[in-house]
């Protein structure tokens, strides 16, 4: 038998969790890393990987001691093992985008015919057939090449500017998440038009 | 090196981020929208928690578990980095729909065609590293 409490505490964490849930939790995994004396920074290990694949022959910037950096690539395999977890174990029995009745709406505008609540998780074009077409391919490899290239020309992404950066009060890192949006702004409304 | 916390700390990062929907292209769609508090909520919940963190590490001068007092390194002073830098960026999370976490995360829950996406990523940092010399910074 499964005690009672057992059983609601695994229906409580199946819910989608509340921003305010989420946050706090990000808060958390920056002060964890802070305290074994690390920095939060997943892009770093973009860099990382291409040190380790011997791209120091190419570039001076990745001539660093990338073996020290063994435990940011840990994360990035915990963070796979979190998807898997996740997504198989508590996802709730829903794969939906609880997105407002307002982007229902504007997703309308490019195509995507949702009624409340049933927005997709993730859209249908990540898959092996999309890469095969034109959009899919945009999608896929030319927005990995921007992110790969932005976070290290920015020297940071999401994590290590928006929330380590600005966590620490940053200057540059304020820039940097101005730069974020005003990208994500142009690419939402200027360009989705034209590719959808 | 003692590796299995890192993995737990990178556990924690995946199932929060797939639990309140920060991996959806459709949230990152709507956030640059503003069609909801739901992004923004994470992300100033997160910088508020995160700056009474870094306050009281500071105020408290605390060590860390190699046994060295935190510190914080400030970042280099400049506009153009930055600014590009991350106007790039933004234009492909927004077009993807993830960031460098997120891209982890749908891997490990079964998207495998994000190991496409982490390779173009890959070529958009080497490309970096070989135009830097060349960037304004």
């Amino acid at each position: 038998m499964v005690p009672d409490f057992l059983i609601q505490f695994k229906e409580f964490i199946s819910q989608p969790w509340p921003w305010w849930v989420a946050g706090p939790m990000i808060a958390l995994i920056m002060f964890i890393l802070l305290f074994f004396g690390k920095e939060f920074g997943i892009s770093a290990n973009l860099r990382v990987m291409c040190a380790a694949d011997g791209a120091g022959r190419f570039a001076d910037f990745f001539n660093f001691d990338w073996q020290s950096q063994g435990w940011n690539l840990m994360v990035a395999l915990g963070a796979m093992f979190g998807g898997y977890i996740a997504s198989h174990y508590f996802l709730g029995g829903s794969d939906v985008a609880h997105v407002s009745a307002a982007t229902v709406e504007s997703l309308k505008e490019l195509g995507f015919n949702y009624g409340q609540g049933e927005v997709p998780l993730v859209p249908e074009f990540y898959s092996w057939e999309s890469l095969f077409t034109l959009r899919g391919l945009i999608i896929i490899v030319g927005g990995g090449f921007l992110v790969g290239f932005g976070a290290r020309y920015a020297g940071g992404c999401t994590s290590g500017h928006a929330i380590s950066g600005l966590s620490a009060l940053q200057l540059p890192s304020l820039i940097a998440v101005v730069g974020f949006f005003i990208g994500g702004l142009v690419m939402t409304h200027l360009v989705f038009p034209i590719l959808f | 090196m003692k590796i299995s916390k890192y993995i737990f700390v990178g556990i924690l990062l995946g199932v929060t981020l797939y639990k309140a929907e920060a991996v959806s292209w459709f949230r990152i769609y709507e956030m640059f929208h503003f069609q909801s508090f739901h992004m923004y909520g994470i992300i100033f919940s997160a910088i508020i928690a995160g700056v009474g963190i870094v306050q009281a590490i500071k105020r408290t001068h605390m060590k860390s578990t190699e046994g060295r007092e935190i510190v914080f390194h400030p970042k280099d002073r400049s506009i153009p980095r930055y600014l590009i830098g991350g106007i790039i960026f933004g234009l492909g999370w927004a077009l993807a729909g993830v960031c460098p976490g997120p891209m982890f995360i749908l891997m490990g829950s079964g998207y495998t065609v994000f190991i496409v996406f982490l390779a173009a990523a890959m070529a958009g940092t080497f490309a970096y590293g070989l135009l830097r010399s060349r960037l304004p910074h």
